[in-house]
């Protein structure tokens, strides 16, 4: 049945749980600040997916999903920093009507590239055509020259580097070290009040169940089957006759294009972008979510996202002083004693409890994001 | 949820409002400064459900403590931390005692919003003390002005904002600039020019203030060259070869952070001898803490455009600094940001008791006239636009790592954050 090669009932089990959780449980339990903070924490989410089908199932590791996560956010931020740069609300700039940081670079009127982010359809197309542009670009130059493993993760870190001088250096047209900061209103609705960054969270959730669908659908998919034969075979898959090349640009893309949207409901719910999202650091911080909760697994890219940054949020705010080895230590923890993550835990421990005790021995076939094929 | 001292609030209440009464009583029998908290009702102080008890009213102090900004933003929250140890020594603020929570903003921006976020709605936090960078306190500000929070921010930055959540403790760019280029030009002949910095938005401002003052409003001078350098530039040989050729009277530097070791070590290695003042170097980026990364005898004879410098010799000063090394070991340094941040608590605890209440609003409304006569660099007033009027002045680096004071002002210097003719 079409339905059941979709999704197993292990699946089906686990996306209610998820969707639970982030609809019902959350909601009811967390007051609106620590809501909204979770919201910021599933925008991490949606890179993490991605990196999950990148890196679990394809192989292909990439240090440098910051740059698509920044880049949906900055054509966010752009399209709300025109919003809010009325000639009302900058009547003290030298010239009114363009972004404050402009001004103060000396800038006199508003780049021809920003033009179009003053169309709200334009500027969500940008969103995700942006990063997948980049991501494209990328792809081309390196698997159509074989360039993979550690060698392309290299490459990316250098691309998210070169992002940050390059946001940086042109301040006067990016923001520059500050960022997009002070943004207000989406068309006309303040989305700094509590209500507006409540409806924002749900939105964040329903999109990413939206791009968990389309994650599990690649995976489940004939090309993600492919894809973790390139990982563990790429010679064979090719000699077999497929173009290893293109399945890995695809994916690639796939995973820019999640990325983008979670860096735009970031730039929503936090009220601004800057280029500390963009560089080396969260890049791998990224990369950490998605091994925390097992790159194997989607549903545990979301739980790593989830758990690595309340754990980052708890840790400092109980412990200003010595958090970073709390975190430090919660990683090591996850590395040595659960290799396949919080994914793997559930799967070899809590799973087959679950089981016998409803005495269901009747199991599923392991799906093939069981055990990876080392 | 956070640190100890908020802990030991919620727990302790029952004890505490036992013990409130013989608290008041303690504090109005010994400390002769002190007002006695029962004078002032909490239902009355605070209408506006900030963290405010019978005898504590807490505060957030929020900076790096991790990550790139530690290193520079550790001497304000050293400072923060003795204001409000010697405020509660005096009795505290309307007889309440100031408690703090510290929140870790990490070096990341994101992160400042977050916390802010948290100690405004979560903590209901009285004020705030912190944040260091510009990029930090962009960050947070629309988190200020929704959740109407009060925020002491201590860093000299470039201007051209005004928050009515905001009061800022350290100079706008004007403060700190015209005075000295008018310095270097009256007692030392200076004609000519050459602006660099680091390339981020307070340099740009500060060399576009500068300029201006210099082409409009100095006779016969000049700018011989501007040049930027991204944060964390090591390789300064280019630019030195260009300063050689121009030959500019003065070599005006807003260097932050790590280039500045590489700055002036490469100077001195080219030849540039500061101490002769052929060109005389001005900055206006360097305090005592950077010295301490430069290494004295590399910036030996150098001037540095300030409003505090550690070596001033009035009494607060040598009870502050006294104080802070006590407090805090006798090896420490205190910048102009450090002496800023101070302030803070103090600014607040005037404004506070001026208002009669911890109300936002009514401390908003006390806060432009406020004044400090115990202030470290001397007298200060709070100014309608919340920035400080303050004196600006040049100090030469010694070898030993301070600056010797060789001007100053005669009058406080008027904050001026939208300067007319300089934009």
């Amino acid at each position: 049945m079409q339905s059941s090669a979709f999704m197993t009932r292990k699946d089906i089990i686990g996306f209610a749980i998820l969707a639970a959780l982030i609809f019902i449980v959350f909601p009811m339990v967390l007051d609106s600040f620590r809501l909204n903070l979770f919201g910021k924490y599933l925008t991490y989410a949606f890179v993490a997916i991605g990196l999950s089908l990148c890196w679990g199932a394809g192989g292909i590791l990439s240090l440098g999903q910051g740059v698509f996560f920044g880049l949906g956010g900055y054509c966010m931020a752009m399209f709300l920093k025109l919003e809010a740069s009325t000639p009302e609300n900058t009547a003290i700039q030298s010239t009114p009507g363009i972004p404050d940081f402009m001004d103060w670079n000396q800038l006199t009127e508003l780049p021809w590239w920003w033009e179009p982010f003053y169309s709200l359809p334009l500027a969500l197309l940008a969103v995700v055509a942006v990063p997948v542009m980049f991501a494209f670009i990328i792809g081309v130059a390196m698997f159509t020259r074989r360039v993979g493993g550690v060698y392309f993760a290299i490459i990316t870190q250098a691309f998210a580097a070169i992002m940050t001088i390059l946001i940086i250096g042109q301040q006067g047209y990016t923001g520059g070290v500050n960022g997009i900061t002070d943004l207000r209103t989406l068309m006309g609705w303040d989305i700094r009040t509590d209500e507006a960054k409540t409806t924002l969270y749900f939105v964040n959730g329903v999109l990413l169940f939206a791009v968990l669908f389309a994650a599990q659908y690649v995976r489940k998919s004939k090309l993600g089957r492919l894809l973790i034969a390139m990982r563990d075979q790429e010679d064979r898959v090719r000699f077999s006759g497929y173009n290893v090349a293109n399945f890995k640009i695809f994916i690639f893309c796939l995973g820019a294009a999640f990325a983008g949207i979670g860096g735009a409901m970031f730039t929503l719910q936090v009220g601004f972008m800057s280029p500390t999202l963009v560089g080396i650091v969260p890049s791998i911080e990224m990369v950490i979510f998605c091994a925390v909760g097992g790159r194997l697994s989607i549903l545990g890219a979301v739980y790593g996202a989830l758990l690595v940054n309340w754990a980052k949020t708890t840790f400092s705010e109980s412990f200003p002083e010595l958090w970073l080895l709390g975190l430090g230590g919660l990683f090591i923890a996850v590395v040595m004693l659960f290799p396949n993550g919080l994914a793997g835990v559930w799967s070899e421990k809590v799973e087959p409890r679950l089981m016998a005790l409803f005495g269901k021995s009747r199991e599923d076939k392991p799906a093939p994001d069981g055990a990876p094929a080392e | 949820m956070s640190d100890g001292i908020s802990n030991n609030k919620t727990k302790g209440v029952s004890r505490r409002a036992v013990l409130a009464g013989g608290t008041a009583l303690t504090a109005s029998l010994f400390m002769p400064n002190g007002l006695r908290a029962a004078d002032f009702p909490t239902a009355e102080v605070n209408t506006t459900g900030l963290a405010v008890t019978d005898d504590a009213v807490t505060i957030g102090i929020l900076h790096s403590i991790t990550g790139t900004m530690a290193i520079s933003e550790t001497g304000s929250v050293q400072a923060e931390k003795l204001a409000i140890e010697q405020i509660n020594a005096q009795g505290g603020i309307l007889g309440r005692k100031i408690e703090y929570i510290q929140e870790d903003g990490a070096s990341d921006w994101p992160t400042f919003a977050e916390k802010a976020r948290k100690l405004l709605v979560n903590d209901k936090v009285a004020s705030v003390m912190g944040c260091w960078t510009s990029a930090s306190r962009k960050a947070v500000l629309p988190v200020f002005e929704q959740h109407n929070g009060f925020l002491y921010y201590p860093t000299f930055y470039e201007g051209l904002e005004e928050s009515p959540n905001v009061i800022y403790t350290g100079q706008e760019a004007t403060q700190q600039i015209i005075a000295g280029l008018d310095w270097v030009n009256q007692t030392k002949g200076a004609k000519t020019f050459y602006l660099l910095g680091s390339d981020y938005i307070w340099p740009r401002t500060s060399n576009k203030i500068a300029r201006k003052h210099i082409e409009n409003f100095m006779d016969g001078c000049k700018v011989v060259g501007e040049e930027y350098y991204p944060l964390g530039h090591t390789q300064f040989n280019s630019v030195i070869n260009k300063i050689r050729l121009r030959k500019p009277d003065v070599i005006y530097a807003i260097v932050v952070g790590g280039s500045n070791v590489a700055f002036y070590k490469q100077l001195k290695a080219a030849g540039i001898d500061m101490t002769k003042e052929k060109p005389l170097l001005l900055t206006i980026s360097v305090t005592e803490d950077e010295i301490r990364g430069i290494g004295g005898e590399n910036i030996d004879g150098a001037y540095a455009c300030m409003k505090y410098f550690q070596s001033l010799e009035n009494e607060n000063n040598l009870a502050f600094v006294k104080a802070f090394k006590e407090m805090w070991g006798d090896d420490m340094v205190i910048g102009d940001v450090t002496q800023a941040a101070y302030l803070g608590p103090w600014l607040w605890k005037a404004a506070v008791e001026k208002a009669g209440s911890f109300d936002v609003d009514k401390v908003r409304e006390a806060s432009p006239g406020i004044e400090l006569t115990t202030a470290p660099e001397g007298y200060v007033k709070v100014h309608e636009n919340h920035h400080l009027w303050s004196k600006t002045r040049v100090g030469r680096a010694q070898a030993d790592g301070q600056y010797e004071v060789v001007f100053e002002t005669a009058d406080l210097v008027e904050p001026d954050p939208f300067p007319e003719g300089y934009q």
